[in-house]
């Protein structure tokens, strides 16, 4: 099973670059990943789903934690969640099939957002696992094309971010 | 006065801000406003000759004070060139500032002359990165820049100033505070696990205190000391950090790991408990993970979060500043009133004093030829201890590890972590400017000494007294021994042939040099360089096919050490 990590970080460039970097630097594949602002503009919330053996997941959460631009990072795979993706699946369709393929749209609480002569576009929002088996039944229809959001999940509780106040100048002469 | 200045001129005064006196540098196109107001500036500029150099050379000055190194490149290949320098101070978690020029903001991403992608290329081999576009930025990327080098676990920062931000003009406003909300630095312990550490400590038959790297960092040599004698633990020091507690101190046993003494690793192996303060259980350190110190419980004191259970699963795991932790243990070992277990304890002394006089280090020679372990006892002599001493890498840094002995802190410069050829030199020339009164000694091989070369002309201009050793056996020694061993002595590109006459080559720069290859030379030879007031080169020929024992193979336990080379088998 995938790891899904939950990061806050500052919305800077190049943040998104160096937590993806952890994961890429140690050759660990990235699943999926998504990144967005959230009720704080200066703070963004990314979800990685990302291929890491248990034994190291720890160690990964630790790795991305130490990061500057990092304000949290979470591994959420244990954790009670609630773990949602979007996909619009462009479907071509012949005549005869038509109502076949909207029957099963409606099976997956999917909205058509196009159609036309060729087929539609159909946009199911769902969990990554119940979005697979949606695919493959559109896949057996006809020609499909497919664009995921990738996975975005939210913890059920909620966890205290503690971030770092601003640290005086004077201070930092006892650093050096 | 007006505040109203260049973004170069605001640069100098930033680093004026944060205590810099020192920068290791090589201008170019995109730094030239800087250079300008460097001209006249007293802030110094050491020129070197290769910008690696300038990032080893700041970390011989970080390693030598403890205080930030900065060194200076320019766009695209002088960026490029501090990359070594910068994932060696990433792994030795030593703080130093690089800044770098950019090419002009708009020109960025168009293939301009002189143009890489800096922040990108260094995104992994620095703890943190900065691209400053706007004069505005500039004051405030420079103050994080040094805090984060310098503080929590320290490590290498860079800055990249476009040539534009550099010519604009602004106002300096000098930074008050810092704003890093994800930055955490963790510097007390919990007070629950040091009161546990303390009881595992006084109630254990067998400890052992493994301190390295991170002692140093942290000015912990006296907390370190006073717990040693506290507890009347014996302790082995890492590559990292040997100085932490005085080679002489009673107490101490030696380096243990890869090619630590048979004492260090026997002692490591048998422990119940290992106080690791510092450290990170390195695998040249720990050798195969499943079969180290296999009875012992862990305490492991460390400042970054991330290295604790890394490789080990501590049963004290403590995240804090190892200097503050460590006054708090000796605080309360000093109300406790826990009986040792004093019996057990003497027979771990006696244990540990039988391994030392089984297999001692031993300072090998010879009456024909130079044994390089000869070189490394005659410098040890002529060094008393006080003596500044960088190393290069391989064989040699074995040997000088091993048998040089460092009263102190910051006098021992070695790279452990990366392992960089070429380090020896450089780091020496920062040394030699962090602190102008210290002899210095690079202690260098043939191989490590070639790759550094060109800075020869910088120790001739600054008119450094460093004193360079070059311990010359003709081959790439460390992988000439590993080929010897185990690949059948198929020694393949090993062979360091050609070496430049030394004599001329120190004559060629201005200097003194000599080549000695006897070992009744090598004495008087030493003592000839340490009283030439100027820089000497000192190339010692010794015996070509020597290994560095003890030995762990690669996949072994520090207990199957290899003590010493093979012996002939007896044909009946």
């Amino acid at each position: 099973m995938m790891q899904i990590i939950s990061l806050l970080l500052e919305n800077k460039p190049g943040a998104m670059m160096r937590v993806a970097g952890v994961l890429g630097q140690r050759g660990y594949n990235i699943e999926s990943l998504t990144v967005a602002r959230t009720l704080d503009p200066e703070v963004s919330r990314m979800t990685i789903a990302v291929d890491v053996e248990t034994a190291q997941r720890q160690q990964v959460i630790k790795q991305m934690n130490k990061l500057i631009n990092v304000l949290q990072a979470t591994d959420l795979t244990e954790l009670p969640n609630v773990v949602r993706e979007l996909v619009l699946v462009r479907i071509r369709v012949p005549q005869e099939s038509r109502q076949a393929v909207l029957k099963e749209a409606e099976i997956f609480g999917g909205r058509v957002v196009d159609s036309s002569t060729e087929g539609f576009v159909i946009e199911v929002t769902a969990d990554p696992e119940k979005l697979g088996e949606f695919i493959d039944v559109m896949g057996s229809y006809g020609e499909i094309e497919v664009a995921r959001s990738g996975a975005l999940v939210i913890a059920l509780e909620a966890k205290r971010l503690k971030l770092q106040p601003p640290v005086p100048t004077k201070k930092l002469e006892e650093v050096y | 006065m007006s505040t109203l200045m260049s973004g170069a001129k605001m640069l100098l005064e930033c680093l004026v801000r944060e205590g810099v006196d020192c920068i290791f540098g090589y201008p170019g196109g995109v730094t030239l406003p800087l250079y300008d107001v460097l001209y006249e500036h007293h802030v110094r500029h050491v020129l070197v000759r290769h910008e690696e150099n300038a990032a080893f050379a700041a970390e011989g000055y970080a390693r030598t004070t403890g205080r930030v190194g900065v060194c200076c490149a320019t766009s695209g290949p002088g960026a490029t060139n501090l990359t070594t320098g910068l994932v060696d101070a990433m792994m030795d978690s030593i703080p130093i500032v690089a800044i770098t020029g950019q090419v002009t903001s708009k020109l960025i991403g168009s293939d301009a002359f002189q143009e890489a992608d800096t922040f990108g290329i260094t995104r992994p081999c620095t703890k943190h990165n900065f691209l400053v576009k706007k004069i505005d930025d500039l004051a405030q990327a420079i103050h994080e820049a040094f805090y984060i080098a310098a503080s929590g676990r320290p490590g290498p920062v860079l800055v990249d100033v476009t040539k534009d931000a550099l010519q604009a003009q602004g106002h300096y406003q000098p930074v008050t505070s810092i704003h890093l909300p994800g930055y955490k630095v963790f510097t007390e312990g919990h007070t629950g696990q040091i009161r546990r550490a303390v009881q595992m400590v006084q109630e254990s038959e067998r400890p052992l205190v493994y301190a390295g790297g991170g002692i140093i960092a942290a000015g912990a040599a006296a907390e370190l000391r006073e717990f040693v004698e506290r507890t009347d633990s014996p302790a082995v020091n890492t590559l990292m950090g040997l100085g932490a507690l005085p080679s002489e101190h009673p107490n101490f046993i030696s380096m243990p790991g890869m090619h630590g003494s048979y004492a260090a690793n026997m002692a490591m192996t048998n422990a119940d408990l290992l106080i690791a303060l510092g450290v990170r259980f390195d695998d040249r350190v720990t050798g195969r993970l499943a079969a180290f110190a296999p009875h012992a419980k862990v305490i492991h004191v460390d400042i970054d979060p991330a290295e604790i259970g890394k490789n080990r699963a501590p049963d004290v795991p403590i995240v804090g500043d190892v200097k503050r932790v460590l006054a708090k243990i000796n605080k309360l070992l000093a109300d406790d009133k826990t009986v040792v277990p004093a019996a057990a304890r003497q027979e771990w002394w006696r244990q540990i004093r039988e391994w030392k006089e089984q297999h001692p280090l031993q300072a090998v020679t010879s009456e024909t030829e130079i044994k390089p372990q000869h070189l490394m006892a005659e410098i040890d002599r002529l060094s008393k201890g006080q003596a500044i001493v960088t190393s290069d890498v391989g064989q040699h840094q074995m040997w000088a590890a091993q048998l040089i002995r460092f009263a102190e802190p910051r006098l021992w410069l070695s790279s452990g972590g990366l392992g960089s050829m070429g380090f020896g030199l450089p780091a020496a020339i920062g040394a030699q400017f962090a602190r102008p009164d210290k002899l210095v000694f690079a202690v260098v091989g043939d191989g490590g000494f070639q790759m550094s070369i060109p800075e020869l002309a910088t120790v001739v201009g600054y008119g450094l007294p460093v004193k360079i050793i070059c311990m010359n056996n003709g081959y790439l020694g460390m992988v000439r021994q590993w080929q010897t061993l185990f690949y059948n002595d198929r020694l393949s590109s090993v062979e360091l042939d050609c070496f430049p006459d030394a004599e001329k080559l120190a004559a060629a720069y201005g200097f003194k040099g000599r080549t000695i290859d006897k070992p009744w030379e090598l004495g008087p030879a030493l003592e000839e360089a340490v009283k030439e007031p100027g820089p000497y080169l000192l190339n010692v020929k010794v015996t070509p096919f020597e290994c560095v024992y003890p030995m762990v193979p690669a996949g072994s336990a520090i207990y199957e050490m290899v003590l010493g080379p093979p012996q002939p088998v007896e044909v009946p």
